[in-house]
């Protein structure tokens, strides 16, 4: 990338030449004023160039929190990538620092040694964590200790992902019980580490709310088996190379492998001081969001002080954009930043929180109205003077929050009936709320997006909630405004909103939840996919994007009493194989705990010479995979191999991975590969939501890689074995959460067929174990399936052991198509992409 | 493309088939499912619903040549088994953003076999 040092002037053909527009600090409030200025014509008058810190493009670090719990990939939060930056024009030097400004000569100095000059300057820095004083906090050589983290950017976010996922790490400790405190705490939970939050204040959040508000928190964190210190303060980091614990004043130690320091941040304005631009709290800046004193320096987001307040949100930090490109441009030189008000709409921890105005009465007139539920984690406060709302608290229920923030917002006259601030009773629904906001309203602040943007969205056609959020990016934020987004949705459609299929139903064509329609199949005693969809559907009409999931449900439920129809079944299905991008299928034999033999061996490969397979490759799964055979071949295939199916192909029972386990390894403690082969003769193809992948491992040292399967076992020292579920390492990384540890082999198998059962009998179509072993949580899932809480157990195995004595090898269908034609080509004679012969 | 002379003559919205390409019995296709046959060079998915009416298509997917004929259908669409691309059975249309397949009219006769008559022009489907 060059830089405009190097680079003479480019220069319109007959235009003035274009003023040199610097802008230091990529983050959320630099890349979003750039984009303000190129809206307005920024491309034509300015050559644009950026410096950031971070190596990277412009991301969205309220994800972070996503980021940080898997919920979200890291590559997937970006605003702005690469890309963006090459076709705007714009010049970005990432993974650069600028040290100084020469604000008289107009240039920057940054820390690659270039010098680079400048017409009109922008200040973007933002801010970094706080790491307040305490002991042990840094190494003698001057850097943070190994495993203290700060919770600021996307390196910091990879870093923390990274040591909570070694194995020997269980232990954190959060310092902080604000937004930030939380937001890490929940997310190194969902890493399956033990959380303890260390927080000064009284109360959490208590930057957002009162005390009683703070203790229904605190309870739906602590439900989430966070425990929570408030009133301590961390005096210490213990530990001499790496984290061991930390000290509290007037408490006993915690032990810790590490330390996330979340105590506030500091506006980054080191650069500003160093060339002499006025500084207090941060950079200070008038209504025109100039830095005070200066013509061609400008200043925006959580570095600025405007009017005496310092902002820690992106919601003022996009009206500040705005303004500022207003003025930067010169297309409305009247335009003038006021100030935000703060309410802030919050999901913490997955708690739903808004916050605006005061927490609680000041004056002896003031209205109190409170609503308390704690068990339900539900807290309402909202404080009247003189008829007007001047302050709200809601806790994990965000219904009557854009009312309330319009009623702050403007002072709106309040209804005579206090309840109807906190509730909908039987007077105006909710929809009436969502009617009152005006059309400049933002409902999503991440993104910025108006009430105005989404109504034109949906008479635009996206009659779909989710239609209207990916043609506006509202709700792709922190996505604590969805529910706000559904509303304005569904009034601006006026009742002709479009289901949104994939919320609740568990199958789109079918409008019930997977408990109602499990219900309602065996209430009406329906056995076939047709029946279903002629029993339940609307207008009795069958739905494509719903047989596989059908057909899966069914067999689960009805094993043998199952009336199979092949047309519901998804082709892999079919033709038990796997199809590829040419139309031929792989094949995948059966190769139990990835053991072989000489004969099983040779035998592959006489079939792989036979049918000249273009490519034999060891799988992931530890097996054998011969691919493009034909499907005409297949039945051919199968009867040469005369193996049963690997089940490579469905929404299935896949494989167990083993390791050689203690009979020849020198550390191995337990028969992990006996286990392995019992297992996968056991569960061997039974359907599920999702595909189920495990392993077996003969030592902590897990070679079989279990604590990333679905079900994942090890042997441990002494004869036993842990049980992790809910592990993955595909497209998501999680660790499994340790369900039990047991004596027994057998018990192993019991409670991998009960956990499987319950997996399948209450997870989401297509819901993998990492996603279902959070949701419900693993306290839950060690109550039912090995305490027996809900006394289902028996019922669970016996379902189970329906399902296992119902299996039928699907090769054997080698002999006797199921149907005419099975196996009969689907491929067209033109040429189709080729799989290469290697 | 080969045209077939009578039905060029024919007015489009023609219901009734006078000649075509005999496929053979209906019965080689399982309700529900589709077959792929080669009709003069071309290749062409002919579908069976679950009403016992049929549809035809061409065969390659517009996407990324993907067999039509292993696709997931229901009264209204056709899935590619693929990337999942929808076609609407009676148009070709993709309510999916691909480009559309070909659509052809396609009947059972009285000895229960299937008669296909193409060329066919797109969005006129047999009532
Ligand atoms: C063959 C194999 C790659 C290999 O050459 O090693 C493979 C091949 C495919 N994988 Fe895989 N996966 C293979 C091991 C894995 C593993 C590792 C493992 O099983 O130990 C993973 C990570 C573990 C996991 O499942 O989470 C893996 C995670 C995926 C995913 C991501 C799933 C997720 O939710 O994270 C998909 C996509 C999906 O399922 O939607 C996928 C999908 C696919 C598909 C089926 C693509 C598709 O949808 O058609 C590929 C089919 C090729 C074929 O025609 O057979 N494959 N895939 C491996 C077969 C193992 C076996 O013997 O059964
Ligand atoms: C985990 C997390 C969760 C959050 N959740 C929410 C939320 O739910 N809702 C909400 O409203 N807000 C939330 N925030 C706050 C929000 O992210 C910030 O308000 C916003 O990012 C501020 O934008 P900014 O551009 O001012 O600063 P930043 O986004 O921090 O950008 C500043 C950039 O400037 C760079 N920089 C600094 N100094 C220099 C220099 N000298 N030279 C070159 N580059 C430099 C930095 O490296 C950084 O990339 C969250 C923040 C975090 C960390
Ligand atoms: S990683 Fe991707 S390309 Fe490789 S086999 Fe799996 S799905 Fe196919
Ligand atoms: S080839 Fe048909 S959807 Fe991709």
């Amino acid at each position: 990338m060059t830089s405009v040092l190097d680079r003479p002037q480019g220069r319109h053909a007959g235009a003035a030449p274009r003023r040199r527009l610097l802008v230091v600090g990529n983050g959320m409030a630099g890349a979003r004023a750039v984009e303000e200025i190129l809206a307005r014509g920024g491309a034509e008058q300015f050559t644009i160039t950026m410096f950031g810190d971070e190596p990277y493009g412009n991301y969205n670090r309220i994800m972070l929190s996503h980021v940080l719990s898997g919920e979200e990939s890291d590559a997937d939060i970006f605003l702005n990538a690469l890309p963006w930056y090459r076709e705007n024009s714009i010049t970005l030097h990432a993974g650069v620092r600028v040290d100084r400004i020469d604000k008289f000569t107009k240039h920057v100095f940054s820390n690659d040694g270039r010098v680079t000059p400048y017409d009109t300057l922008i200040i973007a820095t933002g801010s970094r964590s706080h790491m307040p004083p305490m002991d042990g906090l840094y190494t003698p050589g001057g850097s943070v200790k190994h495993g203290v983290f700060g919770f600021r950017t996307i390196d910091d976010t990879r870093k923390m992902v990274q040591h909570a996922q070694q194995e020997h790490h269980r232990r954190a400790v959060v310092i902080g019980g604000g937004l930030l405190g939380l937001e890490a705490a929940y997310g190194l939970k969902s890493h399956g580490i033990d959380v303890e939050v260390v927080h000064s204040g009284g109360h959490l959040m208590n930057a957002q709310m009162g005390p009683d508000g703070g203790a229904v928190l605190r309870r739906s964190v602590e439900a989430l088996g966070i425990r929570v210190h408030t009133s301590s303060r961390t005096t210490a980091v213990l530990g001499r190379d790496t984290v061991s614990g930390v000290s509290l004043r007037d408490r006993e130690d915690i032990a810790c492998d590490m330390v996330v320091v979340a105590a506030g941040i500091r506006p980054n304005v080191d650069v500003a001081v160093l060339s002499g631009l006025p500084v207090e709290r941060a950079i200070v800046v008038d209504d025109r969001l100039r830095v005070q004193d200066e013509d061609d320096i400008y200043a925006v987001g959580e570095c600025v002080q405007h009017r005496g307040e310092v902002y820690g949100l992106v919601a003022p930090l996009w009206e500040q954009a705005v303004v500022l490109a207003n003025h930067v441009t010169g297309v409305d030189t009247s335009s003038a930043y006021l100030g935000s008000r703060t309410a802030t709409k919050l999901k913490v921890a997955g708690v739903d929180v808004a916050s605006m105005g005061l927490h609680g009465p000041e004056f002896d007139t003031d209205e109190h109205i409170v609503f308390s539920e704690p068990s339900r984690g539900i807290f309402k406060s909202i404080v009247v003077r003189d008829n007007k709302m001047v302050g709200a608290t809601l806790l994990g229920d965000s219904r009557k929050v854009a009312y309330l923030t319009q009623a702050y917002d403007r002072g709106l006259p309040l209804p005579e009936e206090r309840i109807a601030l906190l509730f909908d009773v039987g007077g105006p629904g909710e929809a009436v709320g969502v009617a009152e906001l005006d059309d400049g309203a933002q409902v999503c602040n991440c993104n910025g997006v108006s009430k105005g943007a989404l109504v034109a969205a949906v008479k635009g056609g996206c009659t779909t909630v989710s239609g209207a959020m990916d043609a506006t990016r509202a709700g792709k934020g922190c996505g604590s405004c969805k529910l706000l987004v559904k509303q304005v949705v569904e009034w601006a459609a006026d009742g002709a909103v479009e289901e949104d299929p994939a919320a609740s139903y568990y199958v789109p064509g079918i409008p019930l939840d997977k408990p109602a329609l499990m219900a309602a199949i065996r209430k009406k005693g329906l056995r076939s996919v047709s029946q279903v969809f002629t029993a339940l559907a609307p207008g009795s009409a069958e739905d494509a994007k719903s047989k596989m999931g059908l057909a899966s449900l069914l067999k689960m439920m009805l094993a043998d009493q199952y009336i199979d129809e092949r047309d519901a079944r998804f082709i892999n299905d079919r033709v038990h194989a796997n199809i590829q991008r040419d139309g031929t299928f792989s094949v995948v034999p059966q190769m139990k705990g990835g053991v072989t033999s000489v004969q099983q061996l040779r035998r592959i490969a006489d079939v792989a010479e036979k049918h000249n397979v273009p490519l034999i490759k060891l799988t992931g799964g530890q097996r054998i995979d011969l691919l493009g055979i034909p499907k005409e071949d297949l039945p051919q295939v199968w009867a040469d191999l005369d193996m049963p199916s690997g089940y490579a192909y469905g929404k299935s029972f896949r494989t167990v991975k083993t390791c050689v386990g203690k009979d020849f390894c020198r550390y191995g403690t337990g028969d992990s590969t006996k286990l392995g082969i019992e297992i996968e003769s056991r569960f061997q193809g039974i359907e599920s939501p999702a595909k189920l992948k495990l392993a077996v491992s003969g030592c902590p040292r897990n070679c079989a890689e279990s604590l990333v399967k679905d079900v994942g076992v090890v042997a441990v020292e002494g004869g036993r074995w842990e049980l992790y579920v809910g592990g993955a390492a595909g497209a998501h990384i999680r660790k499994g959460d340790l369900l039990a540890t047991v004596d027994d082999p057998e018990e192993v198998k019991v409670l991998t067929g009960r956990f499987m059962q319950y997996y399948r009998e209450n997870a989401n179509w297509l819901e993998r174990t990492y996603s279902f072993v959070p949701r419900l949580g693993i306290e839950h899932l060690r109550a039912v399936i090995v305490d027996d809480s809900e006394g289902i157990a028996a019922t669970l195995d016996a379902a189970m052991q329906a399902s296992v004595d119902s299996y039928v090898d699907p090769w054997s269908e080698r002999d006797d198509p199921l149907t005419p034609g099975q196996f009969r080509t689907s491929l067209p004679l033109t040429v189709l992409p080729q799989v290469p012969v290697r | 493309m080969s045209a077939d002379q009578t039905d060029a003559n024919q007015p489009s919205t023609e219901p009734v088939i006078t000649t075509g390409h005999i496929l053979g019995p209906v019965d080689q296709i399982p309700f529900g499912e589709g077959r792929a046959f080669g009709v003069d060079g071309e290749q062409v998915a002919v579908f069976r619903l679950r009403d016992g009416t049929l549809r035809a298509l061409s065969a390659v997917c517009p996407h990324r040549g993907g067999p039509i004929a292993d696709g997931t259908i229901d009264r209204e669409v056709v899935m590619c088994p693929l990337h999942q691309h929808a076609f609407s059975l009676e148009t070709g249309c993709s309510s999916t953003g691909a480009e559309p397949l070909r659509t052809y009219s396609v009947q059972e006769d009285a000895e229960r076999n299937i008669v296909l008559k193409y060329p066919h022009i797109r969005g006129n489907s047999l009532a």
